[in-house]
Order: C-alpha cells, then sequence, then structure tokens
C-alpha cells in the first residue's frame, strides 16, 4: 500500500505527518511512501531528504491523494481535502471529533475509514501511539519559552554587583503532560515553580519535579480524576475556592501558565480579567487551551493580547513552532499505529476493531460513524507515572494480648516447676544461660545488615568452644574416650581455626 | 598448673571478649578489631583450659589442633566469596558432630557420680545436647550440600512430611523418657543411639524440604541450632562458658532467622515447614497470565543510559553471585562514578543464599561499602533514580508482592525499582523466580531486559561506557 503525505493547508501550520527518519521504518513494514513536493520544508526537512530516505516526491495534492492509500495529515482535513477522500483510503490525523460534527458527517459519508489521533484510548499499551501527549509535551516546554520571551526579566534569582535579581515565580494550573512539562523547563530555566491540578493524584508527580503543589482549603474531598486519566468538571463550591486561589496566587506570581483541559468541553475560565489585571506590570499569561476558548478571560486565541500591563499569550500553534522536534514525534506516534495496523509487515493495513486502541482510534469506516467509542476497559495511570502500588494490607494483626499473656503465664509456670525441683547447681547455670540470651539478643540487634555474613562465620567460630568439653575429656584414661575426645578437639580446631580466618578476611575486603 | 580459680577467671575474660567480638559487628570500622577480640578470647579459653584441667596427652592435644587449625586456616584461604554460605554450613556441621562427641564420651565416662534429680537433669541434658547437636550435623551436612548444587536446590516434598515430623519428635520424646529411666538403672545406650538416628533423619527430612531461596533461613537457623548445641553442652559439662557462649551465638542465629523471615513476610514455621510455592492455584495464575511483551535492551544501548544517568541504583541477586559478576559491576561503578554519576547498591535483606551474602561478595570485588545500602534505606530514593540494574534478580523487585494480595510473595517488602525513570533488567531468560510468580516489572513500559550471560553482557556494557 502507499502511504502519502500531503503538505499542511493550514495557516501558519509548520509541522509534516513523516519525516525521512520515519520513511525508512515506515518502507520496512512494506509501504510505499510519497511526501507532497515542499511537505517538510518548514520543520527542516528538504525533498531532497525525502528523497534519499527512498519517498516519492509529487507535485500537486491532488495527485497524492488520488496516488495514495493511506493519507497521513497533522490537522484535520479542511475545504476541500475532506471531499478528496475514497472509500477505499484510510486517513490518519488529528480530527477533534466532539468540536467538529459537520467534519465527521462529512468524511463518514465519503465512505473512508477515519482515525482521529486525538482520539486514542488512554491505556499504558496506546502510550506509543499518544500523540496528544507527545504534542502537549512540547506545547509546554514552548510555553515557557514564549513566556521568557515576553518576560523582560530573568527567570533565576542571581547576587550580582549591580544588585540583586530576584527569581522569576511561575503558577502552572493544570499538571497534565503540558504542566508537567512546562513545570521541568520553567524550574530548568531557574524560577520558582508552583502547580495547581484538581485531581490530588499528580501532587506527587509535581513535587517529584521539585515544584511545589498549592492545597485547596476545601472541605470535601473532592477527585477531580475523570474517565482515561483526565480532569472532569467540578462542583461549584469547588470552582468557586479554586478561583480564590488563583486570584490570590496572581498577585504575587509573574508568570502564569494554564493548560486547564476537560476532553469534549470548552475549555473552564479560571483566571477572569480581574485577575489577570490584578497581576503586576510585565506579567504574563501563557493560555495553552486558547484553542479550546482559552482559561483567561482575556485570551484572544492564536494572538499575544495585551492589557493593564499584562501579556496574554493564546497561541494555538505552540507545537508547530518546534516543527521539527514536533513532526519526529507525531511521525513516530503514526508509524507506530501503522506497526499496530500492519501485523503481517507485509504493506497491507488491517483495521482489527477488536482492538482496543485501533477501535477508540477509527472514528469512521464503511459509511459509518463510529466515534464516540465504547469506554476504555481500563482507567489508565497518568502518563509517566508508574504504576503507584496499593499496598496490600501490610499491618500485622495486632499480636493478642491474652496470647501473650498465657505465653508467659505458662513458661513462669513452668521456670517455677523447675526451680522447685532443680538442684541450686543447676538453677545457677540457668541464671547464667538466661541472662546470657539477653546480652546476645541486645548485642546482636546492632549488627548491621551488611555485617551478616561475617557475624555467622564468627559466631561460628566461637560455637567451637566446645572444645573444652573435649579437652576435659582428652585426658581420660580410657583409650577410647581419649581417641574420640582427640578427634573432636581436631574437628574443632578446624572450625576454629577456619571461623576466624575467614572472618578475618571477609572483614579487610570491607573498605570505603 | 594453674588452679581452678584462675580457669574461672580466665573464662570470664573469655565470656567478655566474645560478647566485645560481637558487639565490635555493629560497624564496619570496629568489626576487624572485634575479629581480634574473638581471637584472643579463644585462645585464653584453651590455654586456661589446657593448663588448668588436661592431665594428660599432651602430644596428641597438640597434634590434633595442629591439624584441625591448619585444615581450617587452609580452608579459609582458599574458599571462593561465592561459596561462603557453603562453607559457613559444613563449619556448622562440625560443631554438630562436637556437640554429639562430647555428648557420648561424657555419658560413657563421666567424670562424676550422680543421684536422684540431679542425675535425671543431667541425663535430660546430655540427651538435647546430642539431639539438637545431631540435628545440626545432618542438616548442615544437607544445606551444604544444596548451596554447592551436590543436592538439588528443589525442595523435597514427602508426603504427610508435616506428620513424618511429628512423629519424629514424639519419637525423640519417648526415647528419652527411656533413657532417663535407663540412665537411672546403669544403662542408656540404646535409647541414646536409637534418638541420635532419629535427629539425624529430622535433620535430613527438615532441610530437603526447603527450597533454594528459603537458604538465608536455614543458614541462620543452623547457626543458632550450633549454639545451642554448645550451650546443652555446657549445661551438661556444668560449665558457664560454654552456656554463655551457646546461648550468644543461639540467640544471634534466631535473630538472624527472624530477620530472614521478615524480609520475606513469612512466618518462621512456615519456611522450615518447607515446601514454598507448591500450595494454592495463585502461582499458577501469576505465571499463566499474558502479561504483554517486553522490550529488550543491547549492551550498547545500556552503556548509553548509564553514561547519560545522574542516578543510577544496582541492584543484585543471587545471579549476580552465580555468574560472579561482581568484579565488572565494581568496574563499571568505578568507570561511573569517575563520570560523576552517582551509582549505589540496594540489597533487599534475602538477595544470595545468606544474610548478608550480596555485601561480602561486593565487598570482595572491592566496592566501597558505603555506598552499599540496605533496602529500608534507600527505597524512597527510587523516584529519583535515573536507572536501576538489575542483575540476576526476580523475586525481591517483584511489585506483584505490594499489589496482587493473591500472590505467593504477597506483602514480602521488594525494592521499587519501577519507580524509577527506567529499570534495565539482566536476566538469562524469562523463566520465573524461584517463587514461581511471574514478575509484572518485566512488562511495565519503563523496564528494558538485557537478556544472556550477566557477566558477559555487564563486560560488554563495560566495554562501551
Amino acid at each position: 500500500m502507499r502511504i502519502g503525505v500531503p503538505k499542511e493547508i493550514y495557516e501558519g501550520e509548520c509541522r509534516v505527518a513523516t519525516t525521512p527518519d520515519v520513511v525508512t521504518q515506515l518502507k520496512k513494514l512494506g509501504f510505499d511512501v510519497a511526501v507532497e513536493s515542499g511537505a517538510g520544508e518548514k520543520s527542516s526537512y528538504s525533498d531532497d531528504a525525502y528523497r534519499e530516505a527512498g519517498c516519492e516526491v509529487i507535485d500537486t495534492a491532488g495527485d497524492l491523494w488520488s496516488k495514495s492509500d493511506i493519507v497521513l495529515k497533522v490537522r484535520a482535513p479542511e475545504g476541500d481535502e475532506a471531499a478528496r477522500l475514497r472509500a477505499d483510503q484510510t486517513l490518519i490525523s488529528f480530527l477533534w471529533p466532539a468540536q467538529n460534527p459537520e467534519l465527521l458527517k462529512q468524511l463518514t459519508e465519503t465512505g473512508g475509514t477515519v482515525m482521529a489521533m486525538d482520539s486514542v484510548p488512554r491505556i499504558s499499551r496506546a502510550q506509543k501511539v499518544d500523540a496528544l501527549s507527545s504534542m502537549a509535551n512540547i506545547a509546554g516546554y514552548r510555553a515557557v519559552v514564549e513566556a521568557a520571551q515576553h518576560f523582560g526579566r530573568f527567570f533565576t534569582g542571581q547576587i550580582t554587583a549591580a544588585g540583586k535579581v530576584p527569581p522569576a515565580k511561575v503558577l502552572v494550573i493544570g499538571a497534565g503532560v503540558a504542566g508537567l512539562a512546562a513545570i521541568g523547563a520553567a524550574k530548568s530555566m531557574g524560577a520558582i515553580v508552583r502547580s495547581f491540578d484538581t485531581r490530588p493524584e499528580v501532587r506527587e508527580q509535581v513535587e517529584s519535579m521539585d515544584a511545589e503543589f498549592l492545597m485547596l482549603d476545601f472541605e470535601d474531598d473532592e477527585d477531580g480524576a475523570g474517565e482515561g486519566g483526565y480532569a472532569k468538571v467540578m462542583s461549584e463550591a469547588f470552582i468557586k475556592a479554586e478561583m480564590e486561589l488563583f486570584a490570590e496566587q496572581a498577585r504575587d506570581v509573574d508568570i502564569i501558565i494554564t493548560t486547564a483541559l476537560i476532553p469534549g468541553k470548552p475549555a473552564p475560565k479560571l483566571i477572569t480579567a480581574e485577575t489577570a489585571r490584578s497581576m503586576k506590570d510585565g506579567s504574563v499569561i501563557v493560555d495553552l487551551a486558547a484553542e479550546q476558548g482559552g482559561n483567561c478571560e482575556l485570551t484572544v486565541p492564536g494572538e499575544v493580547a495585551h492589557d493593564s500591563g499584562v501579556t496574554i499569550i493564546g497561541y494555538t500553534d505552540l507545537p508547530s513552532r518546534l516543527a521539527a522536534q514536533s513532526s519526529q514525534l507525531y511521525a513516530t506516534n503514526l508509524r507506530h499505529l501503522l506497526t499496530d495496523l500492519t501485523p503481517e509487515k507485509d504493506g497491507n493495513i488491517v483495521v482489527d476493531m477488536e482492538d482496543e486502541v485501533i477501535r477508540g482510534t477509527t472514528v469512521c469506516k464503511d459509511f459509518d460513524t463510529t466515534w464516540p467509542p465504547p469506554a476504555p476497559k481500563l482507567s489508565a495511570a497518568p502518563p509517566k507515572a508508574a504504576p503507584a502500588p496499593a499496598p496490600v494490607a501490610k499491618e500485622k494483626k495486632p499480636k493478642s494480648f491474652v496470647g501473650a499473656a498465657i505465653g508467659m503465664a505458662v513458661a513462669g509456670i513452668a521456670l517455677l516447676g523447675l526451680g522447685a525441683v532443680a538442684p541450686a547447681s543447676f538453677m545457677a547455670h540457668f541464671t547464667v544461660f538466661v541472662l546470657a540470651c539477653f546480652v546476645g539478643y541486645m548485642v546482636i540487634w546492632n549488627v548491621t545488615a551488611a555485617l551478616h555474613t561475617p557475624l555467622m562465620s564468627v559466631t561460628n567460630a566461637i560455637s567451637s568452644i566446645i572444645v573444652i568439653g573435649a579437652l576435659m575429656q582428652i585426658s581420660s584414661d580410657n583409650p577410647l574416650t581419649m581417641w574420640i575426645a582427640a578427634v573432636t578437639v581436631g574437628i574443632t580446631s578446624i572450625n576454629i581455626a577456619g571461623g576466624f580466618a575467614v572472618t578475618r578476611r571477609m572483614l579487610e575486603m570491607f573498605r570505603k | 598448673m594453674i588452679n581452678a580459680g584462675i580457669v574461672t577467671v580466665s573464662y570470664i575474660i573469655a565470656t567478655i571478649l566474645f560478647i566485645l567480638a560481637l558487639g565490635g559487628l555493629s560497624n564496619q570500622e570496629t568489626a576487624r578489631r572485634g575479629n581480634w577480640y574473638g581471637i584472643i578470647g579463644m585462645a585464653i579459653a584453651l590455654i586456661a583450659t589446657i593448663l588448668g584441667v588436661v592431665t594428660a596427652q599432651y602430644t596428641i592435644l597438640l597434634v590434633a589442633l595442629l591439624i584441625g587449625g591448619s585444615i581450617g586456616l587452609f580452608a579459609a584461604s582458599r574458599v571462593q566469596m561465592t561459596q561462603m554460605p557453603e562453607l559457613v554450613a559444613i563449619l556448622h556441621s562440625l560443631v554438630g558432630v562436637a556437640a554429639v562427641a562430647v555428648g557420648y564420651v561424657n555419658f560413657m565416662d563421666p567424670t562424676e557420680h550422680l543421684t536422684g534429680v540431679e542425675l535425671t537433669i543431667h541425663d535430660i541434658e546430655t540427651y538435647l545436647g546430642i539431639l539438637i547437636g545431631a540435628v545440626t550435623f545432618s542438616g548442615s551436612v544437607i544445606a551444604f550440600g544444596k548451596l554447592s548444587g551436590r543436592i538439588t536446590g528443589n525442595p523435597m516434598i514427602l508426603p504427610a512430611r508435616h506428620w513424618l515430623n511429628l512423629g519424629l519428635l514424639i519419637g525423640a520424646i519417648w526415647f528419652g523418657r527411656e533413657f532417663v529411666m535407663q540412665s537411672a538403672a546403669g544403662t542408656g545406650m540404646e535409647p541414646l543411639i536409637i534418638m541420635t538416628v532419629i535427629a539425624l533423619l529430622f535433620g535430613i527430612h527438615m532441610v530437603m524440604a526447603i527450597g533454594g531461596a528459603d537458604m538465608p533461613v536455614v543458614v541462620s537457623m543452623l547457626n543458632s541450632y550450633s549454639g545451642w548445641a554448645a550451650s546443652a553442652t555446657g549445661f551438661m559439662l556444668g560449665n558457664d562458658l560454654l552456656i554463655v557462649t551457646g546461648a550468644l551465638v543461639g540467640s544471634s542465629g534466631a535473630i538472624l532467622s527472624y530477620i530472614m523471615c521478615r524480609a520475606m513476610n513469612r512466618k518462621f514455621l512456615a519456611v522450615i515447614a518447607g515446601g514454598f510455592g507448591t500450595g494454592g492455584g495463585a502461582a499458577a495464575k501469576g505465571g499463566g497470565e499474558d502479561q504483554g511483551e517486553v522490550i529488550p535492551i543491547d549492551p550498547l544501548e545500556t552503556a548509553e543510559l548509564l553514561a547519560n544517568a545522574k542516578e543510577v541504583m544496582i541492584i543484585p541477586g543471587y545471579g549476580m553471585a552465580v555468574a560472579q559478576a561482581q568484579h565488572t559491576v565494581f568496574e563499571i561503578t568505578r568507570t561511573l562514578r569517575e563520570k560523576g554519576v552517582n551509582v549505589r547498591f540496594g540489597i533487599h535483606p534475602v538477595a544470595g543464599r545468606m544474610p548478608g551474602h550480596m555485601n561480602v561478595l561486593l565487598a570482595e570485588a572491592r566496592v566501597p561499602y558505603d555506598i552499599v545500602y540496605e533496602m529500608d534505606e534507600i527505597n524512597e530514593d527510587f523516584p529519583d533514580v535515573d536507572v536501576s540494574v538489575v542483575i540476576g534478580a526476580n523475586d525481591i523487585v517483584n511489585p506483584s508482592a505490594l499489589t496482587d494480595p493473591d500472590s505467593p510473595i504477597a506483602g514480602m517488602p521488594v525494592l521499587e525499582c519501577w519507580k524509577g525513570e527506567v529499570s534495565i533488567v539482566l536476566k538469562r531468560s524469562m523463566a520465573t523466580g524461584y517463587a514461581g510468580v511471574q514478575n509484572p516489572l518485566f512488562f511495565l513500559d519503563n523496564t528494558r531486559m538485557l537478556f544472556g550471560d550477566a557477566k558477559a553482557t555487564l563486560d560488554e556494557v563495560l566495554k562501551n561506557i
């Protein structure tokens, strides 16, 4: 089958759906690959580079669409692109079916198979296909770069001969993939970073990046984790408390980066115009949710707005601003999906609707709309989160006091019984024995775990003190007794010499 | 030559020195001095006894000491550090033999003639000394066989083994009663010999039923027994030095057994009863489940990951000992540390076949002990670790111990390496660990599998760093 990659026609879109590197790997799967001339130009991949990777370069988009079996794109088809899809073709791109019902209807009517990279189910197996995460990661990083561009000061604090420079304070709202990437970038530039998220379980991730997690002073324990690891809409009271927190923080911080998105819903308005205006002059807000309407009331999608000394960046094309990188990651996500689609590696794709990942991604097929898919079986852990093991009830049952008491009583009676009949000489030895057990107990607990092996060999050596018994017997007149005793002395002295020598050898090895 | 008072004082000095020897092991700095205290204590006790108690046969005595001593020194200087568990096991068996021999001789040739209750108590002491000695002996020999690979490490499960053990125990008690009664009448050799045979069989059966990875418990338990045997002999001979030393060793072994059991989250009795991993369907379930795919890695990529990391944690297991890879591990550690990578070692208490086994191996390879940490010390640091390298370990890094209540190893504390950035697992193949449980760690997205012999692959990694 032939894969075609047209040039993106969306205004300002610099990404491309495949790169020369990925072309080489696609060819290994048995595909032929063609790109439209100039498709990779804006992301620094020349036509020649594609040719070198064994890719055909086709001059016009029309030709490319008609000659391809599979079309890979970044942005959702627009204008006449949707009309070009044929029933025998497969289109893979971002689509946002929830926001674009008209487009979905139009595509369904063509009869072609359409897979939406934004609908990949969030299960661990699909992480390699998850283009939203890889784009969000780039957007988060770029958001900090954009903020730095418009922020007239250092991020890091310094003490110079010319005076002290305070570090910038950055508030990141929403600690998903983009938020965490932004935290990482801002932190590595030296800023003080705080973060807020409605899902308390991300606190650990935020703190692991050395940022401060802001807690909401809120009575109910409301958990913002929705289906599939995304956030959900919160209650009114929660939002009110949240807004108060932001209003208070806004007066303190220099930069706010908002990344709050709820799947299939317009972005929540978290920063009111009033809050934004209350920020210090020169402050910057970067609104990563601009495309979905923005988290800030003052955001103008796609533009940089200025209001009362505050810069509000509403770019919707942040990944595209790092086009070479984002093209490479997106192309790799597509390649992983294509690998799953071609189990035989013979260049023929099989859309297996039993496969959870493929099922979730496919939005229309054979004149049927297959979106939204049935709910995923598993709620995915947020990306990068290790499977947090819920500790199995570790606590042992508290030892029954009654049991212990009975045990002690029995032991006490046994000892009293022993004392009643045993001769004094025995009791003297017995006293020594019990005391020695306690001394041993106290001393051994102090032994460091690293020295357990030397401990065993040295105790082994000193337990050969039993040689004293043999020595007491060796002077016997009875030859049998004498010889047995002699052999015992020999055996125990193996133990004495061997035990101490090997302990010494081991201890010599322990060094700093 | 010297009087009884001086002998007693010497014994007290020896006792104190032994306690100091054990106390010295509380850290590496004082441990060497502690060992010398032990040697001096032993020397004082021997000299005092030879001068104060022995009256004849000095030549035979000295020859026996010299022969035994040279064998011991020879063995100690030749043993490989990976063979330490075997050596310790076989040395335990010698203490057992000695206890049996001293007990028999004492019974055949009593130095004092007792009557009544005193005789009964003395007989019980003799009987117990021989019993514990015999169990220690046969158990240690079997443990030695298992550890050195002469006997298969798999648990040998006889049908109705618990009843068999109970039968042997009842037999031992019954013959004990017989022995005490016959001894009062002047005989008693017969039940004593029968009991010895029973005890030997019991020792064999007990250790045979225990699998390879439970060996740390067995070795420390036998350590404990050898102490109790010495203590019982001390009672028999009325010698406080033996009683005290035996009690010290006995409690030391008992504590070690307890620590090992706690590290596996298992009851001591359950370990001793043996047959781990055979009961219940949980183990089969874990193994049969389709866990997904593992992601292999080659030595070149491993070297790259290690060289680019800031925090590296190495988790050695028994596999490292088998492959004799500790020296290569040290070379890698040194190279990485020279590059400014913070390399640390995380040791699980039951890694290896003996308490502290891994520490000794790493020390032999000259790994500085201050970068070798216990599980409890470093388990919280894993989120900051860039690369964890798991060398020949399996169950001690199994996340299902924490997540799956049905797992046979549920509740066992494990090294939580999956919380780090990447874990690299060195393994020969995808076989399950000793517990027969599949390890979900291998299938995690942030785990890479490096297949092959640990030493060969690590040599390859070292070349490429």
